[in-house]
């Protein structure tokens, strides 16, 4: 038995890769656990900022602070009366919330949180997590729908509609961010999570600042389509408490309503995950010709990249435009969505493929101009 | 990484398959029909990364299941489901049911027993790990022609969804 263990700690490969189960597994517990503390700090932070906006206190009781309220809240909610409508559709409403936790956190098996620590390293990495993550908007549908009731049907179908729309706007700047990868000098792109990042380390630059306005175009599409795909402020249409009470989880309560919060905060995390793998160069830190030397090493060998600074700040940019911004009205979000964020990302596009098609037939000197002009 | 239980996930995943193909036309709801079909849809899309085809096991996922799926069920949703149910399920077309059953049914038999010589005789080495690469030369190279009559077959389709959708233009 040790001397299993013992033969896959000295792989050096990614866990997933190297067929190493043992690390895999490793990987999942530490993402299980980290995922749930980050949802209970999230939530945490979340009220606290919210109260400290709005000049109130929020959270002080439970702990310093207000810190183990999280917590509290957890316990209550697990011994809370499980409630079921009686006209509900008993399978579909028990199976939506595990649906909507499965997608929610099968996501994070391709996130690369270093050059080898990921739980595996898929070929279809961003394809992988863009297909698992389409999948929660069907349980957000199934809810809505088995509650059999107005408001959460209503609430289904306008959360459905957004996600899909904004689905596109997501895919179309998620393949402005592949189609750099293939600029290497091998001249062939990868959809891989820890392929992205180290064809950014190839080229030296965050996709964010690549072709300079525009890859931070492409960010700053691909940050707007997130917030709207966890129906976040100001695309909280899904459960606008003033028309819809709580849109599609208004019948549910307990431990089910449970799995759909802790789904919404995980799902906040991964496309954070996503943002910050396709443009914030992953692991990689930043500025690495100011900050470097053994300091600066020592700093980065304890944060494990600035994978989690990062993440942390998504999530809390995420978290903090909540008060700011009314939402939106229903036509406003689809013609934001069809309209601006699809022509922004054609004419992303454009001067990018067209660089693409001179790089891959061997000509340098137009797609340099190309280059040139973009910057 | 060498494969795991190769036997075992494929009669998982076929199964799976099966038994939610059947109850896509059993069901009486058409939500549960469609949300069986979702599962047929994800077991096909694992069959197809034991083929080691993981390309097109995500697009399987995205288009079919998380797009395709998802505006099936948003239409189903808005339709009268107590109208729905009461109308009849099954034709009654014995005859020709079973007509076709046993036609499929030696096809079956015939391909299984003298198919051997119209199969290679091994699987083919794919490479797993370029994949999609090599999906996208064979689409952008060799089959380039037939790439753009699908893309303009769906434009058409598109135009046409519109044209017929919209009274005013």
């Amino acid at each position: 038995m040790v001397e299993y263990i013992k033969s896959y700690l000295g792989s050096s490969t990614t866990p997933g890769q190297a067929g190493n189960v043992f690390w895999a597994s490793v990987y999942i517990l530490l993402i299980f656990l980290g995922l749930s503390v980050a949802v209970i700090a999230m939530n945490w932070l979340e009220r606290k900022i919210l109260a400290h906006m709005q000049v109130r206190l929020g959270p002080m009781r439970v702990g310093p602070h207000g810190l183990l309220q999280p917590i509290a809240d957890a316990i209550k909610l697990l011994i809370k009366e499980d409630i079921m409508p009686s006209q509900a559709d008993g399978f579909v409403f028990w199976v939506a919330p595990i649906v909507v936790v499965i997608t929610a956190f099968t996501v994070f098996i391709v996130v690369p949180f270093g050059p080898t620590h990921a739980v595996t390293d898929m070929n279809i990495g961003v394809l992988f997590m863009l297909g698992v993550s389409s999948l929660s908007v069907l349980g957000i549908v199934m809810a809505g729908w088995a509650s059999n009731s107005h408001y959460p049907l209503m609430g289904a179908l306008r959360s459905s509609a957004q996600m899909v729309s904004y689905e596109i706007a997501m895919g179309l700047a998620v393949v402005s961010a592949v189609l750099m990868t293939s600029l290497n000098a091998t001249g062939t792109g990868t959809l891989s999570m820890i392929g992205i990042v180290q064809s950014q380390q190839a080229q030296q630059v965050w996709f964010a600042f690549k072709f300079f306005p525009l890859g931070l175009i492409a960010f700053f599409v691909f940050a707007v389509a997130m917030v709207a795909e966890t129906n976040r402020a100001p695309f909280d249409l899904p459960e606008a408490e003033s028309e819809l009470t709580a849109g599609f989880h208004t019948e549910y309560s307990g431990f089910r309503w449970s799995l759909f919060f802790l789904a919404e905060y995980s799902a906040m995390i991964a496309v954070s995950s996503i943002a910050v793998t396709l443009w914030l160069g992953g692991w990689l830190r930043p500025f690495p010709h100011l900050l470097s030397g053994s300091t600066w090493d020592l700093v980065f060998s304890v944060l494990p990249g600035a994978t989690f600074l990062l993440l942390g700040l998504m999530a809390f940019v995420g978290v903090f435009r909540m008060p700011k911004h009314p939402y939106f009205r229903v036509q406003t979000i689809g013609l934001a969505g069809f309209g601006v964020i699809l022509g922004l990302i054609g004419l992303l596009l454009l001067p990018r493929l067209l660089s693409l098609c001179t790089c891959t037939s061997g000509i340098a000197g137009p797609s340099r101009a190309i280059a040139s002009i973009s910057l | 990484m060498q494969p795991v239980a190769t036997t075992f996930f494929f009669y998982f995943l076929s199964g799976l398959t099966v038994i939610a193909g059947v109850l896509v036309i059993t069901r009486r709801n058409p939500v549960h029909s469609a949300l069986a079909l979702i599962l047929a849809l994800l077991g096909q899309a694992g069959l197809y990364l034991m083929l080691y085809a993981p390309f097109v096991a995500g697009v399987q996922i995205i288009l079919y299941a998380g797009g395709i799926m998802v505006l099936f069920l948003f239409v189903i949703m808005l339709v009268n489901i107590e109208k729905s149910q009461k109308e009849e399920q099954f034709n009654k077309q014995w005859v020709v049911g079973i007509l076709a059953a046993v036609a499929l049914g030696v096809l079956f038999v015939l391909v299984y027993t003298k198919g051997k010589s119209l199969f290679p005789d091994r699987v083919a080495q794919l490479p797993e790990q370029s994949n999609t690469q090599q999906i996208a030369v064979m689409l952008y190279g060799n089959y380039m022609f037939t790439f753009e009559i699908a893309s303009l077959l769906l434009l058409v389709a598109i135009i046409g969804a519109v044209v017929m959708a919209k009274k005013r233009i």
